[in-house]
């Protein structure tokens, strides 16, 4: 299935839950908050949503700015 | 104390600190223990997986009140967007509207953050709206419900000072909300001259970041912001285009002979 992490299409070849594709890219999920198809998702929601084809998720955090 | 009062808290330090830009984001907490500032900007970003980054908020001290911004925003929906995901992130309730879509000067859309200015403030956002300087959309902010009005001095990163010197002198006259000048600051005694005039803060970030020195210039624009603070409660006095003299004009040396 293809999904769409950050403006990029992935291919993945197994279903994956929020959580571990934090895990996979090494993401420590205390720094990151998680938009999916466009909505916020709660924490206690990562470790129980599963990706499926043609997802959309936005990981970001915050950085320096004025 | 003369603190600065939003949204039911209690600001002591008139500069608020944008924290982009610098050589790294270790600098900042020795920036924050100088200066003694105490409202930090943050801007929100994809992560980038290739390079990851430290946490940047570990530098930033807990009693700071962070001020998510909405850079990268072109639409009022795009703003809306950013400032939602950042208190949900955790990071409160006030937020800095940013949006933008000229790319050479950087000048913020004031319509488009007067839409923004409206929907967040009515989510309970803290809204502050970086705008250009106009006293017909700041009073539209002022009505949407904003919490304080940050008129530009000159464009982002500039450090050209207070260009916009008369129109920032108009809102501080017209709109009863804080009057916050942010963006193209450049100087310590910039920040003095929006202060004395009745600015209620000032936001600096790229001349302390591009400084030699930081933390040293950090604490030279608090300081340069709480003189000039000082100033404007004390009253300056009147200009005058001729001499008046400060000593007596009577009793000179030269009338005993």
């Amino acid at each position: 299935m293809k999904v769409k992490i950050n403006g990029q299409v992935s291919e993945l070849n197994l279903s994956l839950s929020i959580g571990q594709l934090l895990e996979a890219k090494g993401i420590n999920p205390g720094e990151v908050v998680v938009q999916y198809n466009g909505e916020i998702m709660e924490k206690e929601t990562w470790p129980t949503t599963m990706m499926k084809d043609c997802d959309e998720i936005e990981i970001l955090r915050f950085v320096g700015g004025g | 104390m003369d603190n600065l009062k939003i949204d039911g808290k209690e600001i002591h330090n008139r500069l608020f600190l944008g924290t982009g830009k610098f050589s790294t984001d270790a600098l900042i907490p020795d920036i924050i223990r100088t200066s003694g500032v105490q409202v930090v900007t943050v801007a929100l970003r994809r992560v980038d997986f290739e390079n990851q980054q430290e946490n940047m908020l570990k530098y930033i001290n807990k009693e700071c009140v962070l001020m998510p911004n909405t850079s990268g925003a072109r639409t009022a929906e795009e703003a809306v967007k950013i400032a939602r995901i950042a208190r949900a992130a955790g990071c409160g309730n006030w937020v800095k509207i940013e949006v933008i879509k000229d790319n050479k000067y950087l000048l913020p859309d004031n319509y488009e953050t007067i839409k923004a200015t409206e929907i967040l403030a009515k989510e309970g956002f803290a809204v502050f709206p970086y705008m250009s300087p106009d006293l017909m959309a700041a009073r539209e902010m002022r009505d949407a419900g904003a919490a304080a009005i940050m008129p530009l001095g000159s464009p982002i990163g500039s450090n050209r000072g207070l260009k916009t010197k008369e129109l920032v002198r108009i809102l501080i006259d017209e709109i009863d909300l804080p009057i916050i000048v942010d963006a193209g600051i450049g100087r310590p005694s910039e920040a003095a001259e929006a202060m004395e005039m009745g600015a209620e803060a000032v936001l600096v970030n790229t001349a302390i970041a591009v400084a030699n020195d930081p933390a040293a210039m950090a604490e030279a624009f608090s300081l340069a912001v709480r003189a000039g603070r000082l100033a404007f409660l004390a009253g300056p006095g009147g200009v005058k285009s001729s001499g008046e003299a400060s000593s007596p004009l009577t009793g000179f040396l030269r009338d005993i002979e």
